[in-house]
């Protein structure tokens, strides 16, 4: 089923405190189209992290929305992207999700590019002589855009959009929380991949990620299994407690505190006696290194974040990378990584991070099954008609708390601005009068 | 040389292989009629469950992100969440059919077997339908009360969980 475009996608009444989706945006093929040429090819899109191109010629074939896109670290040590078709009639040079090459050579007539995409073998070349013929010309595209924070590497195909580094805006505070857990400031991805997908729009999964309302209703077998396996410690039963974050061009997140354990550096029981020195001695550096106020920042507290338009980093009860494409306006495909700092090496730590990771996370965890299914079924429900828009005014006249809703309400607010085709400098709510600021409470909901 | 972990005739080595496949028949019967804890009372006390990410299947869920990378304990709570009314992906339960075939015993030494195993395990809900490729390696051992599963590995053929999501039910 497709749906017409109305006339309004989001309904935001700042003052008066509506804030509306239209469904349309779920289910309209149009919209998808207006997506793929609007969002997706004028955002800054993640493509890797840079500890996974670990050595010269290494590369990963990635699809970035929907386009296949070499990956690689050339042999001059550099990393670069190229789009993934020869320069002559168009087959893909790499024909292997992972690797390491010298050099890549289309099947198809054996033209052959080195690790810096320059073009260095065409059979028969003097079948070219007296035309116009420019191997250089003919070396592998890049992608129009490639620029990296902190080892993150994203692409972009828009060649005048504004430098990376802008664009993250609010959002580069948060990754240097997770950068900043390494002593060195390196991360290490792991190997091994979640790929998977859900029958669902894309948007789905960008609400889902920063959804602190659905954590308990949603996710209470998980719950259960962390408090009776030893996995909460609390400072004397304290509760899940933090605030929603609009963080500028439609990146958001939550930060909370929550009594489960942190691979950097929070231990509770479930970790075992044996791994509690070195989550001390982790923490313990990382006071000496930010001080006491950021260490405990970093050590206790909990961010999900959303880079727009398609990037999810938790840094949670273990750190993951997210990114999810859509296919159609209602599939999308996920690829998910686990991250640590380079200091954990393959020892107890990383067993544990990993662990962690897996008792909650990917298509076999406790809890992102339960997910899978809510976006589908919200998916579905779209297609039962009826009702028409989304509700998204959670928490708009407060403060936003971590169960709130104002971290959508910033991606629905860039996504708009994009397909609409307008430019807009303010992803939040209207400011507050001083009586409805509300304290950081702690919420109503208890995970113990 | 002779194999000293495999039986030596060919009537012994084909009566140990209807052994196995007997005991994967009814544990695949087990799991299509969703009897939980009949299936983890096959497990020993020590027993791992690990299904490796499918772009690695030989991944190692001691140093590389796996799927499911279980011990008993979690493999209890795994059976404790799918019979709850909370599980929300398999609640009601989706219906499943596995084939298991092409059973080969590895290695027969003292009290253990090292086997392998082709399965297909179809699955539907809600008007869908999904299917995983896989094959299993385990471990298992013989003990009083017959042959029980020490180690439990089912690596996916599929090179992304597409369009099947999740991994809600056992495989």
């Amino acid at each position: 089923m497709s749906s017409a475009r109305p006339e309004v996608l989001v309904e935001d009444q700042k003052d008066d405190g509506t804030f509306r989706v239209h469904r349309s945006a779920f289910l309209s093929d149009e919209i998808h189209a207006a997506e793929m040429q609007r969002v997706f090819e004028r955002s800054w899109l993640f493509i890797g992290h840079e500890s996974e191109l670990a050595e010269k010629g290494e590369y990963r074939r990635r699809k970035i929305a929907g386009r296949s896109i070499i990956f690689v670290r050339s042999d001059d040590g550099e990393i670069r992207a190229f789009h993934n078709t020869c320069p002559h009639r168009g087959a893909i040079v790499c024909r292997q999700d992972k690797g390491v090459a010298k050099a890549f050579q289309c099947f198809y007539h054996a033209w052959t590019f080195n690790s810096r995409g320059q073009l260095k073998g065409i059979p028969g070349k003097d079948g070219y002589d007296g035309g116009t013929f420019d191997a250089a010309e003919r070396s592998l595209k890049p992608v129009a855009r490639f620029e990296s924070y902190r080892g993150f590497h994203f692409v972009s195909f828009q060649e005048d959009i504004q430098p990376l580094y802008d664009y993250l805006a609010g959002a580069r505070e948060y990754l240097d929380l997770i950068v900043d857990q390494s002593p060195s400031g390196q991360l290490r991805v792991a190997d091994g991949s979640h790929q998977y997908s859900i029958r669902a729009n894309w948007k789905l999964l960008a609400e889902n990620s920063i959804d602190g309302y659905h954590g308990m209703p949603t996710h209470q077998t998980y719950f259960e299994y962390v408090a009776e396996a030893g996995g909460l410690g609390g400072k004397g039963g304290k509760k899940l407690h933090g605030r929603g974050h609009s963080l500028g061009n439609g990146h958001a997140c939550v930060e909370y505190w929550a009594p489960w354990g942190r691979p950097v550096a929070r231990w509770v029981p479930i970790m075992g006696e044996e791994a509690k020195p070195a989550i001390e001695a982790a923490k313990a550096e990382i006071v000496e290194r930010q001080g006491a106020e950021k260490a405990d920042r970093i050590c206790e507290w909990n961010r999900n974040m959303l880079i727009y338009p398609n990037l999810v980093i938790n840094d949670i009860m273990s750190t993951t990378i997210r990114t999810f494409w859509p296919v159609s306006k209602d599939y999308m495909e996920i690829d998910a990584w686990a991250i640590a700092p380079v200091e954990e090496g393959e020892g107890e730590a990383l067993q544990t991070r990993l662990h962690n990771f897996l008792e909650f996370l990917g298509p076999g965890g406790f809890a992102t099954p339960d997910d899978v299914e809510a976006l589908e079924s919200c998916q579905i429900g779209f297609e039962a008609g009826g009702e028409q828009w989304n509700d998204v005014s959670r928490g708009m006249k407060r403060e936003a708390l971590v169960d709130d809703e104002l971290q959508m309400r910033a991606f629905w607010r860039q996504w708009v601005a994009q397909i609409e085709g307008y430019e807009i400098d303010d992803w939040g709510d209207a400011p507050l009068p001083d009586e409805l600021v509300t304290p950081d409470a702690e919420r109503t909901w208890a995970i113990t | 040389m002779t194999d000293t972990t495999m039986p030596q005739t060919t009537h012994d080595r084909l009566m140990l292989r209807l052994e196995v496949e007997e005991f994967l028949i009814e544990e695949a019967a087990i799991l299509d009629e969703w009897r939980l804890d009949d299936w983890i009372a096959l497990f020993t006390d020590d027993a791992t469950y690990v299904v490796p990410s499918t772009d690695l299947a030989g991944g190692d869920p001691a140093r590389d992100l796996t799927l499911i990378d279980d011990d008993r304990l979690r493999l209890e709570w795994r059976v404790k969440r799918l019979k709850s009314r909370h599980a929300h992906r398999e609640y009601p339960w989706s219906r499943t059919r596995r084939l298991v075939t092409n059973v080969r015993v590895l290695r027969a030494e003292d009290d253990e077997l090292d086997i392998t195993a082709s399965i297909l395990v179809h699955r539907f809900r809600h008007g869908r339908q999904d299917h995983f490729v896989a094959r299993y390696l385990m471990t298992l051992v013989r003990t009083e009360d017959g042959l029980r599963i020490r180690r439990r590995r089912a690596e996916i053929d599929q090179e992304r969980l597409s369009p099947n999501g999740a991994l809600s039910m056992i495989l």
